[in-house]
């Protein structure tokens, strides 16, 4: 039978995988943003598994709203990044300077 | 037995592809598994009953943001390759870093497992309604509950729609090709706009 714990390793999987991913592709800025989605992907499967076993739709609900969160930051992530390329023709993480003094 | 069967599935393939999304070389293919992820999320949710997320992740993720992900990259003129260069370098610090992180999530888990730790207990404010779908369940706790966090949550979306389109609507130069001047097609009248011919039969219309 499927407890709780198998849900739970799942999400830590996923998460941990997310945060590798950021630190393998610091310069692929898309790549980083991927990572980020995969680990409010790992939040989500942890706040479901819990409202599912504990019997509490709360999990859900918060879930939604980080779903809603995660949209936001994609689209607001992805139109800076779009106006970066066009004033700067690169994206690499390393070459992002301009607000230094 | 099956619903064991699935997990596993459902599992396999989700961790499976969130290695593929950071490992592959080209972001498109990346995006194509975050797909796959999501959709085998979207399973495990299914398995504990609840729908309306996994609904939710398929068409939002799948529907939007992925989508929204591969417009991004393929408008993006970019040597990939050349990005990759300190993934090899970078490797061992990050393969590091996740195992201590990992360890230290496995250690929780060992805690709970151990008898250390309880898992708290519901409040019971919010115990899904009997013989009710999901989605109806949900719906009553979000709009008895959360109705303001939900109106919070609608602002958040408007605030990054209007974001997204304020940072990267582009102001052309007068006079450029695709311009759109309000003002003058607001004053454009018929006789200008349209000529009126009286083709004769046979003969084709010269403008």
């Amino acid at each position: 039978m499927i407890g709780i714990e198998h849900y739970v390793v799942v999400s830590a999987i996923l998460f941990v995988l997310g945060v590798l991913g950021i630190f393998l592709n610091r310069k692929n800025i898309i790549v980083i943003l991927m990572a980020i989605e995969l680990i409010l992907l790992a939040v989500n499967i942890n706040l479901v598994a819990f409202s599912a076993f504990l019997g509490d739709l709360v999990g859900q609900v918060f879930a939604m709203f980080v779903l809603t969160v995660a949209a936001g930051e994609a689209a607001v992530g992805l139109a800076i990044l779009v106006i970066y390329f066009r004033g700067r023709g690169t994206i690499a993480v390393d070459d992002v300077d301009r607000l230094k003094g | 037995m099956i619903q064991t069967l699935a997990f596993y599935l459902f599992a396999t393939l989700v961790i499976g592809s969130a290695v593929m999304v950071i490992m592959a070389r080209n972001p498109v293919h990346s995006v194509l598994w975050l797909i796959l992820a999501f959709f085998n999320a979207a399973g495990l949710m299914v398995l504990v009953g609840a729908e309306f997320i996994a609904a939710l992740l398929v068409i939002v993720y799948v529907g939007a943001v992925a989508v929204l992900f591969l417009f991004v990259v393929m408008m993006l003129d970019i040597d990939f390759s050349e990005m990759r260069a300190g993934f090899v370098k970078n490797f061992p610090l990050g393969i590091a870093i996740a195992l201590v992180l990992l360890a230290e999530l496995v250690l929780g888990i060992g805690a709970y497992r151990a008898g250390a730790l309880e898992l708290g207990t519901p409040s019971g404010v919010a115990a899904p309604l009997a013989d009710r779908a999901n989605i109806e369940s949900i719906g009553a706790v979000l709009y008895r509950d959360y109705l303001f966090l939900f109106e919070a949550a609608g602002v958040i979306l408007l605030v990054a729609m209007v974001g997204a389109i304020v940072l990267t609507h582009r102001q052309r130069p007068d006079g450029a090709r695709g311009q759109q001047d309000i003002g003058k097609q607001v004053r454009r009248k018929p006789d200008e706009a349209t000529v009126m011919k009286q083709p004769t039969i046979g003969k084709g219309v010269e403008l």
